[in-house]
């Protein structure tokens, strides 16, 4: 039976406990006495109990006969091939898989089809096993719920706390989520620094990766890849500064202007039209900037005799200040807000206009949560990915002229793991190296932004 | 009264010193509001340049050039096993069936002729022309009038952008085609219609026949994975914060935890989908499952902070009543929490699930940007999204494409502002302020 219908199975086995456990404790107990908790709860108690249990060993067995499958199918691979040099565990694991799906590309050699029958009649072993095994453990524990039913047991207490338990262990998910991101990225990390430096990735001043298949021809330009990966964060870098200098005065003055001087009506209208820039999808952005934007740098430029790149940073840059806009303008508009009306007052009441009271009193007032707002609009700059991708090229120039082409981490990250890739090539991993710096920049600058916050911020209470 | 002290003025100079200086600070401050007025106006402008610029793309985008064809739908040709199957289709000639009735109306002679004006039509028409014989069996053997796609080259020369004044061999369309094209038009065959391929057909290479459906079944079915992944783990979560957890260390840790992934950059998350998913577990790549896990993974912070919020904003006395007439803790929150902030958590839910919509990095990440013909049937099927389809449009160098392309982002707006309409209405109708 294929896992669906498993899954349907169990789930009316559960609903069948379900009914049967409700029915059992309306009303009276047989010795006269009454239930401790509503019927439905009775019911509820063993349902859950017959299917958490056997619906979790269904998903761990669903999603773990293939790796199990895989070590043993590695063992038919005879010891001369899998000690050659070359050898791919993942190429080899493919070819096995489409043999069993009876996918056929051509002959494979012997041990591929001794391996895709032994592994055919696992599957038919493990899909019996499967369909017992979840069948009986839900039967089993459902019935063990069930036996435990009676007047004095408290089935409310027990699926309230089912239920609790649950509720905490999905809390759990995001702890989850990091360690799967971090062990993803670390582990594979690991493997890039064993084959390149971490001196020459971190200081190297010439980006070029290539396959180990074009390394060994000699077809590359350049001969020899090189993963430095310092263009990469000037491009970034470069990107940002060209992003910042748009968002930062356009949404710092958006903000001042909407919370000190806009009617309330002028606001409630601006307002949700500002928001609407963070809202347009980012790849929109990036069709935007490369073909519109971009074009149009490029002919002013040309007009007045420079030198612009077609995929300038300055295009991508200016774009992307415009996304950030809003991140800026939102959260300066918050802590602005936040400063007490009685500083303001006390600036009017010495004499002072309404925009020396905004920059001697407020801003001052306001300016962790400002900066903070700048951190986080970095942030979003540095991770920011569609737009680098589609307007920003992926020439790796060391260069500060925004006019020039220049490439970014993240659009690197996309170009080297977008379509097929050896999972095991240098290539490959540096992807995953440039993933880790990109994910301690960012953290550290929401880190950064935090501490500011919490360590600067005025209590007016 | 004491001396006047040191630096301290009289109240005269003080008042014309004042008084001399006000211009320049009447002055500031007006320049002051200026900029803020400029700030704003430079936000909007951009705003507005960014939906003219697509709108003024994407209008052209929703309507293509077809011509119509007196078709003569030989049932031997067409048919040649005659039981009307795919597989007896397509071995049939609609090709020629379609060029017969094309040379009879442009008059196309010779092989240079036929050639030309074979290159008109859409590579698109023949499966036009066998599924409407399939659906109406009852053309067979009639002579039908049938409107079919003109070639992209075709279309884009009647849309101007191909000038009859370059010289013939810098165009992409020659003085014959030219001629047929003119002689069509004065038939009144050529017309400017609404394009049902963009909104029905599904991915190709040819611009003409190129459309959303495929893409936008894969981002149906993904956003569903998403938003029953999401959903409820945010909803659990945060009702587990805000109404049991212990404050201690472990809830410190999930609350940092949850803040920083509202953090990472959306592409870690394709990241860690390609590195577990596919990696670890050897799932298959450009599935709407894996997509739809990945996008959960990233839009759950947003679910769940929003509903924290709206959790937040439940008045203790709710819960106080309930606990009160001798509810439980988790009869409390079911039964009277959780409605009351139902709205709220709503308005998050839908949100982050417009921002799953429109996002295209971690999909590429997982190869849902692979070329797939088939329209998705369910999510196990490999499949691509809207915002990746316009990401793969965007490349391809086709006038056309560049319509299509804007024609798609219009639907991805018309389907994200109407999701933020719901979340609007939701907050302003339901939402209930204490």
């Amino acid at each position: 039976m294929s896992s669906p219908v498993i899954a349907l199975i169990v789930l009316l086995i559960s609903l069948g406990y379900f009914f049967v456990g409700t029915r059992l404790t309306s009303g009276l107990a047989p010795n006269g006495s009454r239930y401790h908790s509503r019927p439905h709860y009775s019911g509820l108690y063993a349902a859950l109990l017959a299917f958490l249990p056997s619906s979790l060993l269904l998903v761990t067995l669903s999603v773990g006969d293939d790796l199990v499958f895989q070590r043993l199918a590695l063992e038919f691979v005879p010891e001369a091939v899998s000690s050659a040099e070359g050898f791919k565990e993942i190429i080899v694991l493919a070819q096995i898989e489409n043999v069993v799906n009876g996918i056929n590309f051509g002959e494979q050699a012997d041990y591929i089809y001794q391996a895709a029958e032994a592994w055919k009649g696992w599957l038919a072993t493990a899909t019996t096993l499967k369909t017992v095994s979840v069948i009986g453990l839900c039967l089993i524990t459902g019935f063990f719920g069930f036996l435990k039913l009676g007047p004095d047991f408290r089935s409310r207490n027990a699926v309230e706390r089912i239920i609790l338990a649950i509720l905490a262990s999905s809390s759990a998910i995001a702890i989850l989520t990091t360690i799967g991101i971090v062990f993803s990225v670390v582990f594979e990390s690991l493997r890039f620094f064993a084959l390149v430096p971490v001196t020459e990735f971190l200081f190297g001043l010439t980006w070029n990766p290539q396959f180990e298949g074009a390394e060994r021809a000699g077809s590359g330009q350049m001969g020899l890849a090189t993963y430095g990966s310092v263009p990469l964060f000037m491009g970034t870098f470069l990107i940002s500064v060209v992003a910042l200098s748009v968002a930062v005065p356009v949404g710092l003055f958006s903000a001042i202007y909407l919370s000190e001087y806009a009617s309330s009506r002028a606001r409630s209208i601006i307002k949700p039209l500002l928001e609407i820039l963070a809202g347009v999808p980012t790849v929109v952005y990036g069709f935007f900037a490369a073909l519109t934007v971009a074009p149009f740098i490029r002919s002013t430029g040309m007009s007045l005799g420079l030198d612009v790149a077609s995929e300038s940073a300055l295009a991508a840059g200016l774009v992307m200040g415009i996304m950030i806009i809003p991140f800026v303008s939102s959260l300066s508009d918050d802590v602005i807000n936040a400063v007490p009306q009685s500083l303001r007052d006390a600036a009017y009441g010495l004499g002072s206009t309404k925009s020396e009271a905004i920059r001697k009193v407020v801003l001052p007032a306001a300016l962790p949560g400002v900066v903070a707002s700048v951190l986080l609009a970095v942030s979003r700059a540095v991770g920011e990915t569609m737009i680098v991708v589609m307007a920003a090229g992926l020439a790796a120039n060391l260069s500060l002229n925004p006019l020039d082409a220049v490439t970014t981490v993240t659009s690197q990250i996309v170009t080297i793991l977008v379509g097929d890739q050896e999972f095991e090539s240098a290539k490959t991993l540096s992807a995953f190296a440039l993933a880790l710096t990109l994910i301690v920049i960012t953290l550290g600058l929401n880190f950064g932004a935090l501490q500011i916050v919490k360590k600067y911020r005025e209590q007016y209470e | 009264m004491s001396e006047p002290r040191k630096g301290i003025i009289p109240p005269q100079v003080a008042i014309s010193r004042v008084n001399a200086s006000l211009a320049a600070r009447r002055a500031g401050e007006r320049r002051f509001r200026t900029y803020g007025r400029i700030a704003i106006g430079i936000a909007l402008a951009f705003l507005v340049l960014l939906f003219v610029s697509i709108f003024t793309k994407g209008i052209p985008g929703f309507f293509q050039y077809y011509v119509t064809l007196e078709v003569v739908v030989d049932r031997e040709k067409i048919d040649p096993a005659g039981d009307l199957s795919v597989q007896s289709l397509y071995d049939g000639d609609a090709r020629g069936i379609i060029r017969n009735a094309l040379y009879k109306a442009t008059g196309a002679e010779g092989r240079s002729g036929r050639k030309a004006a074979g290159k008109l039509i859409s590579k698109g028409a023949e499966q036009r022309l066998r599924e409407a014989i399939i659906k109406d069996p009852s053309l067979l053997g009639k002579t039908v009038a049938m409107k079919f796609a003109l070639d992209d080259d075709a279309d884009s020369f009647l849309r101007g952008y191909i000038s009859s004044a370059v010289p013939e061999k810098d165009r992409r369309i020659n003085d014959k085609q030219i001629e047929f094209i003119n002689k069509l038009q004065k038939l009144q065959l050529i017309s400017y219609d609404f394009s049902d391929y963009l909104i029905f057909g599904s991915a190709s290479r040819d611009p003409e026949i190129a459309g959303i459906k495929g893409a936008f079944v894969g981002s149906m079915l993904t956003l569903a994975v998403c938003l029953v992944l999401a959903f409820p783990m945010g909803v659990a979560t945060a009702v587990y914060l805000e109404e049991f957890a212990p404050k201690n260390r472990i809830t410190e840790i999930i609350e940092v935890n949850i803040n920083n992934l509202a953090a990472v950059p959306s592409v870690v998350f394709g990241i860690l989908g390609l590195a577990v998913f596919i990696g670890i577990f050897g799932m298959p790549r450009s599935i709407p499952l894996i997509g739809g896990v990945v996008l959960a993974l990233m839009t759950l912070p947003t679910i769940i902070i929003s509903s924290r919020a709206a959790i937040r904003a439940v008045p203790p006395s709710i819960r106080d009543a309930a606990l009160g007439v001798g509810a439980s803790r988790l009869q409390t929150v079911t039964h009277h929490v959780l409605p009351l902030a139902m709205p709220g958590m709503l308005t998050g839910t839908i949100i982050g699930m417009a921002q799953a919509l429109g996002e295209t990095a971690p999909l590429l990440m997982i190869g849902m940007v692979a070329f797939i013909v088939d329209i998705p049937g369910g999510v196990t099927d490999p499949g691509t999204v809207l915002p990746v389809q316009i990401f793969m449009w965007a490349d391809f160098a086709e006038r056309m494409f560049i319509h299509k392309t804007s024609a798609a982002i219009i639907v991805l707006l018309g389907f994200l502002i109407l999701m933020n309409a719901i979340a609007i209405f939701i907050r302003n109708r339901l939402e209930r302020r204490w």
